[in-house]
């Protein structure tokens, strides 16, 4: 082989490497932006009220900094969500496995798919004038703004996410598990609730854990619907604001650079990206196990 | 006392009502979007400036915005995405780096997509002084969607049959001349369904770039990639947030266009993919 072509072969997998380190750099400038932004917040004001107050108005001339109803109104949202998403996405995901034919997973699938592919603006849209007038009409004292409606519509869009995963965990069960049931005389339902669930149950777990950090860091259906109000309440039908919502409503406006009120979108994201990074990493280790289990 | 049996078939009648509940939502939301802002789709709205006022106001400037975020990010994202799952799938091995990496991807894919957008704002609009500009707003959905594009294009490397690189390598061709001729060739159907993908995540994209500082109202069409720019998604949400109704039917008229744009590229993506998959299956 000639010499000039080893040395492409070199320059090129350096290339490719080099390629490959920015997904790296990426996670380190996005720690280091969020740390530096959120040290100088933390300057001026203390990480005990951040915990412990319960008022988050840093837009207002009474200033607060307690992150709790941010994170109380991320929760809530998430909580909808997934209380829709999760008996609905669930029993698809066994439908799908256990039931439906080949033919008509074919075209479940694909069209499942396509709730997960509208832009969230959109089911934000729908949230505030479809599903809130709709809940109105029976919930009397619900405001125009709610957690409710914002996570009902969350649920529908993260239906796909958890059927999908919770399908493939299903599948990773052993056929022989399921036809030692058939032996035994067992109908499709109970060897689906009493065998094949319980045997994927970490699987399932880890779809859950996804969809949850997925809810907890989506942007627009909140930031339409939900209102922009930090509140500490458990009532999903007032205004709430979340700390993605939060977000936004400050890049919106004209905050200053380097001021006070910019650095708290800094000390907002460092709380959010904390939650979803502890989330994904529960669910990769328990992937990592259950993946095991059956190799 | 319920049969099994009664219990097996209502259980079959409540998930086959689940499976299509998503689905009839959806239909009914995008119904009443249709009945609301279909007739105010005509030549002028899709080639207005925005206005204050609504009747006359149009999404030209955002449909350029998303076209040029569009091209700019998939010109990012296609090569750093590509590379790096060719560097992982046939390069990278067992190493540590690859291991790392692979970590670190499953984390991104993650990572919220304000989170993203605070990214950008501090890196690329601040420290490197691209401002709110088009470039900004690109290089930010790349890093978002790379994950999406690293992962769809190992797949799509790992189902080329190893027959394939053998004999190339039996031929007497290099690591890259292999990967170059055949590897690529035989999996480009999946390397582009994932692109066409992590595109379509791209376009319905508003938070990142509002975070970014795009601008919701940008009342001249962006001329190169360091103009200010506004997109379909942003416009809608700037409209969603007004009070008045006529607003609201602009709302629902850019909706059916971003719709029509993005059930257009998983279409295409889906098409693609069982075709790809397909002749996959007769090589095999």
């Amino acid at each position: 082989m000639s010499r000039s072509i080893q040395k492409r072969e070199k320059v090129i997998e350096m290339a490719l490497k080099v390629s490959a380190l920015i997904s790296i750099l990426t996670t380190i400038g996005i720690i280091l932006v969020l740390t530096v932004q959120t040290v100088s917040f933390f300057k001026e004001v203390s990480i005990f009220d951040f915990f412990t107050d319960t008022e988050w108005t840093p837009l207002f001339a009474q200033k607060h900094f307690g992150i709790l109803p941010l994170i109380t109104g991320t929760l809530l949202v998430a909580v909808v969500a997934i209380a829709f998403a999760l008996p609905v996405g669930l029993s698809i995901a066994i439908y799908l496995n256990e039931y439906a034919s080949t033919n008509a997973r074919k075209i479940i699938k694909p069209a499942l798919e396509l709730l997960a592919a509208v832009p969230t603006v959109v089911y934000g849209f729908f949230a505030l004038t479809i599903v809130t007038p709709a809940l109105q009409t029976f919930i009397p004292g619900m405001a125009s703004f709610n957690a409710l409606s914002a996570g009902l519509v969350m649920g529908i869009m993260i239906i796909p996410f958890i059927s999908s995963l919770s399908e493939d965990a299903l599948h990773a069960v052993p056929h022989s598990l399921r036809e030692a049931a058939y032996g035994m005389g067992s109908t499709k339902f109970q060897t689906a609730f009493k065998v094949i669930v319980p045997a994927a149950s970490s699987g399932i777990l880890v779809s859950i854990i996804l969809a949850i950090s997925r809810a907890i860091g989506e942007t627009m259906i909140v930031a339409i619907a939900a209102g922009q109000q930090p509140r500490l309440t458990l009532s999903p039908l007032v205004p709430i604001e979340t700390i993605t919502a939060y977000i936004v409503q400050v890049s919106l406006g004209d905050v200053p650079h380097g001021s006070l009120e910019y650095n708290t979108i800094f000390a907002a994201g460092i709380t959010l990206f904390a939650f979803t990074f502890l989330l994904n990493y529960i669910s990769f280790r328990l992937k990592k196990k259950y993946q095991e289990k059956y190799e | 006392m319920i049969s099994n049996k009664t219990k097996d078939k209502l259980f079959q009648y409540w998930a086959l009502s689940c499976t299509v509940l998503g689905l009839v939502l959806l239909s009914i939301f995008i119904g009443n979007i249709l009945l609301d802002g279909l007739h105010r789709i005509d030549w002028n709205f899709l080639t207005a400036l925005p206005s204050r006022r609504a009747e006359k106001a149009g999404i030209y400037t955002a449909m350029l915005g998303t076209v040029w975020i569009l091209v700019l990010t998939a010109m990012i994202a296609f090569p750093l995405g590509v590379a790096t799952a060719i560097f992982l799938e046939e390069y990278g091995g067992q190493s540590r780096l690859s291991k790392l990496l692979e970590i670190n991807i499953s984390n991104l894919a993650g990572v919220p997509s304000v989170i993203y957008g605070l990214l950008g704002l501090e890196v690329f609009a601040r420290a490197l002084k691209l401002g709110p500009s088009l470039l900004t707003g690109s290089i930010t959905l790349s890093l978002l969607v790379l994950p999406i594009v690293i992962v769809s294009t190992r797949e799509a490397i790992k189902a080329v049959p190893g027959s394939l690189r053998e004999a190339s390598y039996a031929l007497g061709a290099t690591q890259w001349q292999t990967i170059w001729n055949q590897v690529l060739p035989a999996s480009y159907g999946g390397i582009l369904t994932g692109v066409i993908l992590a595109l379509s995540r791209a376009v319905g994209e508003a938070a990142p770039l509002i975070v970014v500082g795009a601008l919701a109202y940008v009342p001249f069409a962006p001329t190169t990639p360091m103009d200010e720019f506004t997109v379909l998604p942003i416009q809608i949400f700037n409209w969603v947030s007004r009070p008045q109704h006529s607003f609201s039917i602009n709302a629902s008229a850019a909706i059916i266009i971003l719709l029509l744009i993005t059930f257009l590229m998983n279409g295409i993506a889906v098409y693609m993919r069982n075709k790809w998959q397909n002749k996959l299956k007769i090589k095999s």
